[in-house]
């Protein structure tokens, strides 16, 4: 099969992905239009608090994307993708701490403000470099892939699955918060970083520079969906499919399923820390807090709503859900919680394949009892 | 405590008359102070002043004057006087504006109970606008230490008198060791008796005869007091010439050799104290993991909203408290019981709604019950508001074991470490010898087969959920007395239990046991090189490289039950 085959046969079979491609084609040029070019009178304008709202999002989208990579499709429920999410946000926050310069509170050249106020002399070993922005780019997809990729090697070669994998990837993501939250760690400690300036000399709290950030982030959400689409199309994809059905008859068959396994879990972690990245120069801070356990959680609930499996679904999943937080938690905070909880338990006891699924349940339900009709009638 | 008691019983016991060795002491001790009057003061000796004017003498307005009297009163032996002189230092001592009579006053509802300090006599409630205090300075609050404890060796009370030799330590003249040495003769608490040999070898260190301080020293070496090694440490060591502040090179090396001794005791009591409080978060952790040993390790079913459970437990423990205000010492005896019904009955309450359809499917379990978690804390902060809320201790559970000066054990730790060692063979007991208990396990082996031998296994699930989620909450009751009872209480457990019950090996009871306590144990010995952050964040890595050496946990299930 040639490689032009596969990608057109990818596109014709993926009906949800082109339709999803085009929305947020259509979003990507409507918003900075209707935020730039609409006055702020006009009822159209989109606010910059907005599309900063927007991008978020759709950092989120890339990171649930991310997710059901590895969850859908090769059956890896990560309770730790936070912790990849994270670590590609302080790599890109620790670009931005440099680029502050002596700008910050104290006004030192040479250190970040924290660093100042714990009386350090030196920049640590690990912060060199963090000047330049091409080597934080490539932190920001070096360390979660290098983690993810030490993490998969040791859990998958001695054949650590199910369950078990998923409390150990919650524990990683737990020491890592304890160990950010210390001040020693040297990156921020409890408050982490923030304080930003600008990114690559353009100001972060400019419209023109947000809306641009935004412009980027959707269009490696949509990179990212594509080279996903493209990985399970894949021969490659159809074995990891395999592996999630039956991890042992494909490993008699012969195939090596700890590498594929891993080869999925480390480009699932690099999309995860490029959401990160993204993230922390729309959001303005990165602190150890985006470690914690619940955020993967949350993170698995969204693509257990959109319906996993489908790619485009975490997608949905992952916008619906937080669009609902955004609103609960400003109308009625009380009952954020209450109305997440309930999703949990709605959605796994009677949406196993989430609201893209829904339409399919709908359909087998009324062709079951149309079935039983016509038994009935004969 | 448990000493105290024991010790007023031997004494009771060898010592018919009970106030005969008080009474000796009291006239050595008046022989004494009379003899050293005369001789430091070089004074004609003067005629011991009756204790009703030395009472009388306190009210004079020179602080000399009073310092003599309270001599005085030390010297009277009228058993009164011990109680006057605590009520000068404490500043309860009084003398009426109207008749110039000498009270003690007590704070009570409306006024003050007096009592007077000349005659005992309960005078009855007083206004303290009547009454005119006694006023002493820093000198005599000294004289007055060292007189109460000099008073107090003739106590009763052996902690009395330990604390009595503690005080006289601290300024050992010639006529306290001699005083010392009359009460080492027939003192029968081992515990004073220890402290009086440590303070009689203090005493004798600095002596001329050489025999006489190489046997102190030899006594200081069994001693575990900070005062001994303060005595023993120049004796060893150089001056700030260069030289040894001690000639004799005997002595130096029995110096030496004593503090090599002490200290090697007190790293081996640090050890024990670590070990023991390795036990006792050990033992946090073992109630903490051991409901979810059941849910999770013997049914299979991820259950994210057990710390929840703990936390209901916690506060079915605040509320008891509240229903009782008055019986705080039988709350938790009350409260064990009440937690193991809430938390056994939301457990039931959650398999039956949502559980039960998910049987198979343990990623699924695991979303659902961390939304039940939510919705739970939610609950929580709703009818209790967001803030921590206070579960008070009873009384015997404060205090604590003192083993000796170095090392004392908390009443609440032991007993946590007792209890849950009482839940978890209680556990082990259900299951290994009641019918509930032989139904779980044929369920957990072999549903399908366990079905057919005519078990009704979605009861048999119901209530093991139960007994897992009960257990949970009885945990609630006891970390109710360690932590802060909140919302967020069941949070901070769940993650250590999961490592726990991974660690052990799933379907294991002793191996939730073992890991327990083991990971406990490790995680205090590392904190003082580590640091308490730091020292989880390595147990934690410990055990993600342990799962992939051993994936199924320390004690492996073997056998068929494996495959389900």
């Amino acid at each position: 099969m040639s490689r032009t085959s596969l990608v057109t046969q990818m596109l014709t079979n993926d009906r949800g992905g082109r339709v999803f491609l085009a929305v947020l084609a259509t979003v990507m040029v409507a918003v900075p239009v209707l935020n730039l070019l609409v006055p702020e009178s006009s009822a159209l304008h989109v606010s910059t608090y907005t599309v900063t709202l927007l991008g978020k999002y759709l950092c989120y989208a890339l990171l649930a994307v991310a997710l059901d990579l590895v969850w859908g499709y090769c059956g890896i429920l990560s309770l730790g993708h936070a912790a990849f999410f994270a670590l590609g946000g302080y790599a890109m926050g620790m670009y931005l701490m440099r680029r502050i310069g002596d700008r910050g509170v104290y006004g030192n050249p040479d250190l970040p403000d924290f660093m100042v106020f714990l009386n350090w002399h030196e920049l640590p070993w690990y912060w060199h470099g963090f000047d330049s922005f091409l080597f934080a780019m490539i932190m920001v997809v070096l360390v979660p892939g290098l983690l993810a990729f030490v993490f998969g090697w040791l859990a998958f070669r001695s054949r650590v699955t199910g369950v078990y994998l998923s409390i150990i990837t919650q524990a990683l993501t737990f020491a890592l918060m304890l160990a950010f939250f210390r001040n020693e760690m040297g990156f921020g400690g409890n408050n982490g970083l923030t304080d930003f300036k600008d990114i690559l000399g353009f100001d972060l709290q400019s419209d023109a520079t947000r809306v641009t950030l935004f412009a980027i982030t959707g269009a490696l959400l949509a990179l990212g969906y594509v080279l996903s689409r493209y990985i399970v199309s894949s021969k490659l994809g159809r074995v990891v499919i395999a592996i999630r059905d039956a991890e042992d008859r494909a490993r008699f068959i012969g195939y090596r399923v700890e590498l594929y396994k891993l080869w999925v879990f480390v480009f699932s972690a690099v999309l995860a820390g490029i959401a990160g990245a993204l993230y922390v120069p729309q959001v303005g801070i990165i602190n150890p807090g985006e470690f914690s356990p619940l955020n993967s959680i949350e993170l698995v609930v969204w693509v257990a709503v959109g319906g996993r499996g489908t790619l485009y679904g975490a997608v949905i999943g992952a916008v619906l859900v937080n669009y609902a937080k955004t609103f609960f938690t400003g109308a009625l905070p009380e009952v954020w919680l209450f109305a997440l909880g309930g999703l949990f338990v709605v959605v796994t006891v009677l949406l196993p394949r989430g609201i893209i699924g829904l339409a399919g349940q709908i359909k087998t339900h009324r062709q079951a009892k149309a079935s039983k009709q016509s038994e009935a009638l004969t | 405590m448990g000493f105290t008691t024991t010790g007023q019983r031997r004494f009771a016991l060898n010592h018919p008359f009970p106030h005969f060795r008080p009474t000796l002491i009291v006239c050595t001790l008046l022989a004494l102070l009379s003899g050293h009057n005369a001789l430091a003061d070089d004074a004609p000796p003067v005629a011991p002043m009756p204790y009703a004017d030395a009472i009388a003498a306190l009210k004079d307005r020179s602080f000399d004057l009073k310092a003599q009297a309270v001599d005085a009163l030390v010297q009277s032996g009228n058993p009164l006087a011990l109680a006057a002189l605590k009520a000068l230092v404490d500043g309860d001592l009084y003398y009426a504006q109207d008749d110039g009579r000498v009270v003690i006053a007590k704070d009570a509802a409306g006024g003050v109970l007096t009592t007077d300090a000349g005659s005992g006599a309960a005078l009855g409630e007083a206004v303290k606008r009547d009454l005119k205090k006694i006023i002493i300075n820093n000198t005599m609050r000294n004289q007055l230490r060292a007189a109460i404890a000099r008073l107090s060796l003739a106590s009763d009370n052996p902690d009395a008198r330990l604390s009595a030799v503690l005080e006289i330590l601290k300024d050992l003249t010639p006529e306290a060791v001699a005083l010392l040495r009359t009460a080492r003769e027939d003192e029968q608490s081992r515990r004073v008796r220890e402290a009086l040999d440590t303070a009689l070898a203090i005493a004798d260190v600095n002596a001329d005869n050489k025999r006489a301080r190489l046997a102190a020293i030899d006594e200081l070496s069994a001693s575990l007091y900070p005062e001994a090694r303060n005595v023993l440490v120049p004796l060893a060591a150089k001056g700030a010439d260069g030289e040894f502040v001690e000639p004799d090179a005997e002595i130096r090396e029995a110096a030496a050799g004593a503090i090599r001794i002490i200290d090697g005791k007190r790293e081996f009591y640090s050890t024990v104290e670590t070990a023991f409080f390795g036990l006792s978060l050990g033992s946090v952790l073992l109630l903490a993991a051991i409901g979810l040993a059941i849910t999770f390790g013997v049914m299979g079913v991820i259950n994210m909203a057990h710390g929840e459970l703990i936390m209901l437990g916690a506060y079915t423990t605040y509320v008891v408290q509240l229903l009782m205000p008055h019986h705080i010492e039988w709350s938790l005896l009350v409260a064990v019981p009440a937690a193991f019904l809430v938390a056994g009955l939301v457990g039931i309450a959650i398999e039956r709604g949502v559980i039960r359809f998910l049987y198979g499917r343990p990623l699924e379990t695991l979303l659902a019950t961390f939304g039940i978690s939510l919705i739970l804390q939610q609950t929580v902060r709703t009818i209790f508001s967001p803030l921590n809320r206070s579960v008070e201790t009873p009384q015997w559970m404060s205090g604590s074991l003192e083993i000796n000066s170095v090392l004392s054990l908390t009443y609440n730790r032991l007993y946590i470490v007792l209890f849950s060692l009482m839940v978890f063979f209680a556990l082990l007991a259900i299951l290994k010898k009641t019918r509930l208990g032989l139904h779980v396990r044929a369920v957990s082996q072999n549903r399908a087969m366990a079905r057919a031998m005519g078990i009704r296994t979605g009861w048999v699930d119901a209530l093991t959920f139960g007994l897992g989620s009960g257990i949970a909450g009885v945990a609630g009751v006891a970390l109710s007395q360690l932590t802060n009872v909140g919302p967020n209480l069941g949070q901070s457990y769940i993650i250590d239990s999961f490592m726990v019950v991974v660690f052990g090996g799933v379907g294991n009871l002793w191996g939730t046991l073992v890991g327990a306590l083991s990971l406990g144990v490790v995680n205090k010995f590392l904190e003082p090189w580590a640091g308490a952050v730091l020292a989880k964040i390595l147990v934690l890595v410990f055990i993600i490289l342990f799962i992939q050496k051993k994936p199924r946990g320390l004690f492996p299930q073997k056998g068929r039950a494996v495959e389900h």
